[in-house]
């Protein structure tokens, strides 16, 4: 090939990747998923850099899932001309052909490792998700619907931790996004979007510039929910620590949930504290139990199952159980004083 | 990895299983393996038959099936294809079920996960066939769970079946409609088999032998499945259930006492006919309501009674001499008739059944009749007393207000093959 051919090929599909920018991205037509995590043609330039295209919108929630301390890096798009719709229950309803990202990644020594990255497309009526793994050299991500497990090394308050991170296969991604066994986004909600993001173009909620852009059907106002943080320490204890349930273990620990076999119900907005476990017993918990009666026992965390479980690492024990290989000791330390400041009722 | 290389695996792992001259001793130790099975289940396809090979698989994940109909997964037999979990780093069960319509796993063994060996949730038409699930490092409070665990579930038929060394009940289905377990063999668990919160349940022909309690039907509070009922317990073998209680301290089952053949718990409408029920240290049949146990509960619509019981031509006998007494349930039994007994009931009965002259309503009554004629039955009338303390004073061994037949109670209500 002559240098003037390479010339004109280089020109033409610069001008052709430049005219697709504004809907660069690529939907898979085989619900299978692409093999590669670029070929979707979400972000531009260096794949590592994660820098979206046009159309590909950053977003951020009030009360994310703890992921072994990852750092997550959060993404949507729609296909052009369609946008989605609030629902009355504040969870939203997406249009055909969405996608959203989640990234994963560890920082050491200043350096970043992302480690996954998790789509999830709607395809007509239905969600699918695929989990792609990083290369080492950090080139692309690799689809593998198995999962599988990637060793990590990142600094958390001056320690150095090192351990096996696990993807997720699609069946367990499903076993937390199950609501009546119909799989479902989790993060992007209304109460969890309310928030301020800084974009490029400035700060705004999230919720007015997705309807801005047209993403969403919605109005804010100041009667729309916020969603609690575990870390903000401007709220109560009662919910910074509801607020962590919710955000960990409600998604399956609800009625139509995955663990809706518990009777152990740990949405924000239940109200009987027999299904948030106060003096509630153990259906199947086996040895997760740790030989203590109750899931809380009011004023003694040392005698509650529920943080028993918070504070071990045995897959035989340990809540979550995916999803998690470390213990997340600042939760268990606000669950624990959570539990210390109720008011005493000694469990029968 | 592609289709065709997790084939290639497969077949290259066959083929090694196929030289090694005694499969089950040598173990493979393969994140592949894990990987291709894993990658196999997810493929699955409505009809698909998922054969697992001979040989010994290490695994260290839970493995995932969700949302399939049809599907049948098949080893090479209970002595030849044995998948243990004894180094499992992620996910507490060995296989986990969920969502799936007219589902088959038969023909292999499965050891040692962290949590239950073999968990199904919400299958409609399930069948758990010639499985071996067991624990291998014996009687620890450690072990896992369950080895079967079908819960929310209809239409479940367990059977031939052998499960062992589970720290909770050996086979437990949970919270299910229409279930028959069959013809399998319990032992060296706490429970070997529970049914739990169930509606229309078969329970014969099995063995249960040396666990801490041999068959159980429990009815519990605060699920969303409530109010069992309706299960047939009958032609089992149920003998020398004396097993030390090993369950962790907080489920429901480390109240059972050692050495107890039956106990129904806060379940109405339950038939009990034609066991061999023999050789327990504190009781052959114990018929309770939940208030017995001092658990709290906060579910208003819970039962907490035991109602329309019909235990009928059972052989029971209990030829040890003293009671166990390592749980509460057991000082108690211990405290108030010093020896085993075949048969107790703790006389408590829902108020609502009881009329103006104290009798039990048409419909609602405990009948004991014809367990033989040396039958040691005793009544521990706690009713009548507001403090169990005072139960020496109420209880008797008069079996005459017992002495009636309650027919119709039905069980499973599918037909099976």
């Amino acid at each position: 090939m002559n240098n003037r051919i390479l010339y004109i090929t280089l020109f033409l599909s610069v001008i052709f990747t430049a005219c697709k920018s504004q809907s660069g991205v690529q939907l898979p037509k085989d619900p299978k998923g692409f093999k590669l995590l670029s070929e979707y043609k979400i972000f531009q330039g260096n794949l590592t850099e994660l820098m979206p295209v046009e159309g590909v919108i950053p977003y951020d929630i009030n009360n994310p899932l703890f992921s072994d301390y990852a750092e997550k890096a959060r993404f949507i798009w729609m296909p052009e001309g369609s946008k989605a719709i609030a629902n009355e229950d504040g969870s939203i309803q997406f249009p055909e052909g969405t996608i959203l990202v989640k990234n994963f990644y560890f920082h050491h020594k200043e350096k970043r490792q992302i480690v996954e990255t998790r789509l999830l497309i709607k395809f007509k009526e239905k969600w699918e998700v695929y989990p792609y793994i990083w290369k080492e050299d950090q080139s692309d991500a690799e689809l593998q619907v198995a999962g599988g497990t990637v060793p990590v090394t990142f600094s958390h308050l001056d320690k150095e931790i090192s351990f096996r991170y696990t993807v997720p296969n699609k069946f367990q991604c499903k076993n937390c996004h199950n609501a009546d066994n119909i799989l479902l986004p989790i993060g992007p909600q209304i109460a969890q979007l309310n928030k301020i993001y800084s974009y490029q173009s400035g700060e705004k909620n999230q919720l007015d510039y997705w309807s801005e852009i047209g993403y969403l059907d919605y109005n804010r106002t100041t009667e729309t929910p916020i969603m609690a943080s575990w870390e903000n320490a401007n709220n109560d204890i009662a919910s910074r620590a509801k607020a962590y349930l919710d955000g960990n273990c409600a998604h399956c620990h609800n009625s139509k949930g995955s663990a809706s076999t518990s009777g152990l119900f740990l949405k924000f907005t239940e109200l009987d504290p027999m299904r948030w476990g106060i003096c509630k017993t153990p259906v199947a918990a086996g040895r997760g139990s740790g030989g203590r009666q109750v899931d809380i026992y009011p004023q003694h965390p040392e005698k509650s199952i529920l943080v028993y479980r918070m504070e071990s690492d045995d897959p035989g024990v340990m809540m979550p159980e995916i999803g998690r290989k470390l213990v997340h000791q600042e939760a268990v330390d606000l669950i624990s004083e959570w539990i210390k400041s109720m008011d005493a009722s000694p469990c029968k | 990895m592609n289709k065709s290389f997790s084939y290639l695996l497969f077949f290259i792992i066959i083929a090694i299983t196929a030289c090694k001259p005694k499969a089950g001793k040598d173990l493979l130790v393969s994140d592949d393996f894990q990987k291709a099975i894993q990658e196999k289940l997810i493929n699955a396809q409505d009809g698909d038959v998922i054969e697992l090979p001979e040989g010994t698989f290490q695994l260290t994940q839970t493995l995932f099936i969700e949302g399939v109909n049809n599907v049948t997964i098949k080893g090479q037999g209970v002595d030849k294809t044995f998948l243990s979990f004894k180094n499992q780093e992620e996910g507490s069960e060995g296989f986990y079920i969920s969502n799936v319509i007219n589902f088959s796993l038969s023909d292999f063994t499965i050891e040692d996960s962290k949590g239950d060996n073999i968990k199904i949730k919400s299958a409609d038409g399930l069948v758990l066939k010639n499985i071996n699930s067991r624990w291998t490092d014996g009687a620890k409070e450690t072990n896992g769970a369950y080895g079967l665990y079908p819960v929310e579930s209809k239409n479940v038929l367990v059977e031939d079946c052998e499960v062992s060394y589970a720290s909770d009940a050996g086979i437990y289905v949970g919270q299910s409609v229409n279930v028959v377990v069959r013809r399998c063999y319990t032992h060296h668990n706490v429970a070997g088999i529970e049914i739990e919160n169930c509606i229309n349940s078969d329970v014969y022909e099995n063995k249960s032998i040396n666990n801490t309690g041999g068959i159980l039907v429990f009815d519990l509070p605060d699920l969303p499945v409530a109010n069992g009922r309706n299960a047939r317990i009958f032609n089992n073998e149920i003998k020398e259930n004396n097993h030390k209680n090993f369950a962790p301290d907080g489920n429901i089952v480390a109240s059972v006492p050692p050495g107890t053949g039956i106990i129904i718990l806060a379940t109405d409408s339950v038939d009990v006919f034609n066991n061999k029920i023999a050789n327990q240290k504190s009781v052959g049949i114990a018929i309770v309501s939940y208030q017995l146990l001092q658990r709290p509960y906060n579910d208003t619509t819970f039962g907490p009674y035991t109602s329309a019981i019909s235990i009928r031509n059972n052989q029971i006998s209990t030829n040890k001499l003293i009671v166990d007494m390592s749980t509460e349930l057991g000082k108690l039994l211990f405290a108030t008739f010093r020896l085993p007994m075949d048969i107790i009931y703790d006389g408590i009965n829902n108020p609502e059944y009881i009329d103006e002259e104290r009798n039990v309503k048409d419909g609602h009554q405990i009948c004991i009749k014809n367990n033989g004629e040396e039958i040691k039955f005793g009544n521990l009338n706690a009713a009548k007393i507001s403090n169990l303390k005072d139960l020496l004073k109420y209880s008797n061994t008069d079996i005459t207000p017992f002495d009636c037949d309650f027919k119709g109670i039905s069980g499973n209500k599918t037909p099976i093959q």
